[in-house]
């Protein structure tokens, strides 16, 4: 779960790492203890925002006021700006960037620092970007810092300043169960501070459990996504316009590539998972119709999962409340015949392997 | 011989009383896994078809000399768990379970390194060596004992393609579920260097999917260390950036992890790539 600016510098404060004093802005009324100039920062889960036009200097309260009502609201790439996060300006000397990231290869916290802040991190060369891995059954010792901090060249004062900081967004990305805590950037001030302007932090979804006091915040998710995943469907909205539902994350994935194959696209991504259960089918189904979709291609493979169970329980669901869209079946494994007859007595298509599905389904759907 | 599970495979269950330890110790002993024990706090002296119920896997072990355990338990106790096996002296740990936040899986990963054991997973389906021993929740009716190793990072798409092997009479040496999460204890490379070692092994299949960097590793690999026959199959081709496509690890994060630059990598080290699932069966048939 990606946490809004606003709430990421909430946990530095908790641990003690500056930030510029600031306040969400919800009316103009709002504007009152701080101090001009400062800046107006819409609070969206994505990145680019200053280019939209999401982040506004200002430099007095007629203009703070004009700027205010433009940003609230405003659509920065699909995101509406629900909340405005107001900072005073401070005076920058050096920009640095640091992150701490999962590195799946070494599965190791990575501690990345680079004296190029500011900057989208991607458009740093790599020869400007220190690394350094921390073993976590051991947890962060001092020569892991000092081996990239040194290499930044700051003032020795700066030096301890970032140093101490690193140590806390570490505490942090353990504590937090974080898969992402950037600071970007981190400043050094005219007056020698160390403050974090920016924050990103992005909390493993799975750990959530053991975080009460993040409120859970599903501000990436459509609609139907929220309900899906409420109901702990994997479900995912996509831009095509064929509803896709397999059992299994892999499968489903190599379904919607098959599509794509066949100049079909896959509008929905639904994970049945391992279940049979009639009542799981049945929610998958009434979320599937929900989305609208123009086609729906079936796709399962039966191991464990038995495919007449998942039958009946998508005939239960079509004989009692109709569907008004072809649906394609491709069926495998486990009791495939049984599965088979009993979705052609429900008036469904059944094909005979995943190419000859995914043809059918795309010319349906207005592809190939 | 096969890899990580064999004959000599003895099998303790954590988690082996609720409904899914119980189904699938089952299925484990009709494919002919020796199931030696459970492990089930509070529960000794039960028995699940026959097979004993200990309170720990300590006493599983000196019991029964246990030397493998498939972890069944719920996320939040998983990490325990692995840890509790690990130090019971367990040298193949296969964690089934989904849903662990991964910095428990991060420690107890590091954790079997330190301690020289083999872990695979987690939201693993588990390891098949038809003829020999299954450990985990792979479907035993689609194996044929034969020489084709299989990798995969998912569940149900391995099925389909070690199925479509054992329809064309391709058996399996062993099949590993190296499991759909961001970190996991056997890559791509770790499960390379045992299907190479291995006599049975002739020819090596590895499924991946978008996410992470281990199929471009594991291309790199091929190249400097690897003299057997590999195909692969990617799935997540059209998948868009950013979105998690069902299993943890699958996003293409910061443009990272793309199915075209595994793609790439693989035809590099001269690896082919199969455009359908079911397609693998043929590329390793015309090799062949």
């Amino acid at each position: 779960m990606k946490l809004f600016e606003y709430r990421g510098k909430e946990l530095f404060e908790k641990h003690d790492i500056s930030v510029p004093k600031g306040k969400l802005v919800k009316n103009e009324k709002d504007f009152s203890g701080l101090n001009f100039p400062f800046v107006l920062k819409a609070q969206v889960p994505i990145g680019g925002r200053g280019k939209a036009g999401g982040i506004k200097s200002v430099e007095n309260l007629k203009d703070a006021k004009e700027n205010f009502s433009q940003i609230m609201g405003m659509n920065i790439r699909g995101y509406t700006v629900h909340k405005v996060l107001a900072e005073e300006k401070v005076d920058i000397e050096k920009e640095l960037y640091l992150s701490i990231t999962l590195d799946r290869s070494k599965r190791m916290p990575l501690i990345m620092i680079s004296g190029e802040g500011g900057m989208d991190i991607e458009s740093v060369p790599d020869e400007k970007i220190f690394k350094e891995w921390v073993n976590p059954l051991i947890g962060i010792q001092s020569f892991n810092i000092r081996s990239v901090v040194s290499k930044l060249k700051l003032e020795k004062e700066e030096g301890k300043g970032v140093a101490k900081v690193i140590s806390k967004i570490y505490k942090l990305f353990r504590e937090y169960d974080c898969e992402l805590v950037e600071i970007n950037p981190l400043i050094i001030s005219k007056d020698g501070k160390v403050m974090a302007l920016d924050s990103k932090i992005n909390i493993n979804d799975d750990a959530l459990y053991r975080h009460p006091d993040i409120e859970p915040e599903l501000v990436e998710l459509t609609p139907l996504e929220k309900d899906a995943k409420n109901k702990g469907i994997a479900f995912i909205q996509l831009d095509g316009n064929i509803g896709v539902i397999a059992n299994g994350a892999g499968l489903t994935m190599a379904t919607l590539d098959a599509l794509t194959h066949f100049k079909g696209y896959g509008g929905v991504f639904l994970d049945l998972g391992g279940t049979d259960d009639p009542e799981k089918v049945k929610q998958a189904f009434e979320l599937m119709k929900k989305a609208k979709p123009k086609v729906i291609f079936l796709n399962l493979f039966g191991g464990i999962t038995r495919c007449d169970t998942v039958a009946k329980g998508v005939k239960a669901v079509i004989t009692k409340e109709g569907i008004d869209c072809p649906v394609i079946t491709r069926i495998k494994g486990c009791n495939e015949d049984i599965a088979k007859d009993i979705l052609k007595d429900a008036g469904l298509i059944t094909a005979a392997t995943l190419q000859d599905a995914a043809q059918k389904s795309s010319e349906l759907a207005g592809g190939a | 011989m096969a890899i990580f599970v064999d004959d000599k495979t003895k099998v303790v269950v954590q988690g082996a009383t609720g409904h899914q330890g119980v189904f699938h110790i089952g299925e484990m002993l009709d494919f002919g896994t020796k199931v030696v024990a459970g492990v089930t706090p509070g529960k000794a002296g039960q028995e699940v078809h026959g097979v004993p119920i200990f309170n720990d896997v300590k006493d599983a072990v000196d019991e029964t000399s246990a030397n493998t355990t498939l972890v069944l338990v719920p996320a939040r106790f998983a990490k325990d768990a692995v840890f509790e096996a690990l130090d019971a002296g367990i040298r193949t740990v296969v964690v089934i379970t989904e849903n662990i936040p991964f910095h428990d899986a991060m420690e107890f990963v590091h954790y079997a390194k330190y301690k020289g054991a083999v872990l695979v997973g987690p939201n693993s389906p588990g390891i098949a060596s038809p003829g020999k021993s299954k450990v985990g929740i792979l479907p035993g009716g689609i194996f044929l004992k034969g020489n084709v190793g299989v990798a995969s990072r998912s569940g149900t798409l391995t099925y389909e393609i070690v199925n479509s092997l054992s329809e064309k009479g391709m058996g399996q040496s062993t099949c590993v579920g190296l499991g759909g999460d961001p970190i996991t204890g056997t890559s791509f490379i770790g499960a390379l260097d045992a299907f190479e070692k291995d006599k049975e092994t002739k020819a090596v299949v590895l499924v991946g999917e978008i996410g992470g960097a281990s199929e471009e590793e594991a291309a790199e690999h091929i190249i400097k260390n690897i003299d057997k026959p590999v195909f692969a199959f990617i799935a997540g081709r059209t998948a868009p950036p950013g979105k998690r496509m069902g299993h943890a690890g699958a996003i293409i994060a910061r443009g990272k992890g793309t199915a075209a630059s595994k793609i790439k990598a693989f035809e590099k080290a001269n690896v082919k790539v199969a455009k359908f699932p079911t397609d693998i069966a043929d590329l390793v048939e015309k090799h062949d």
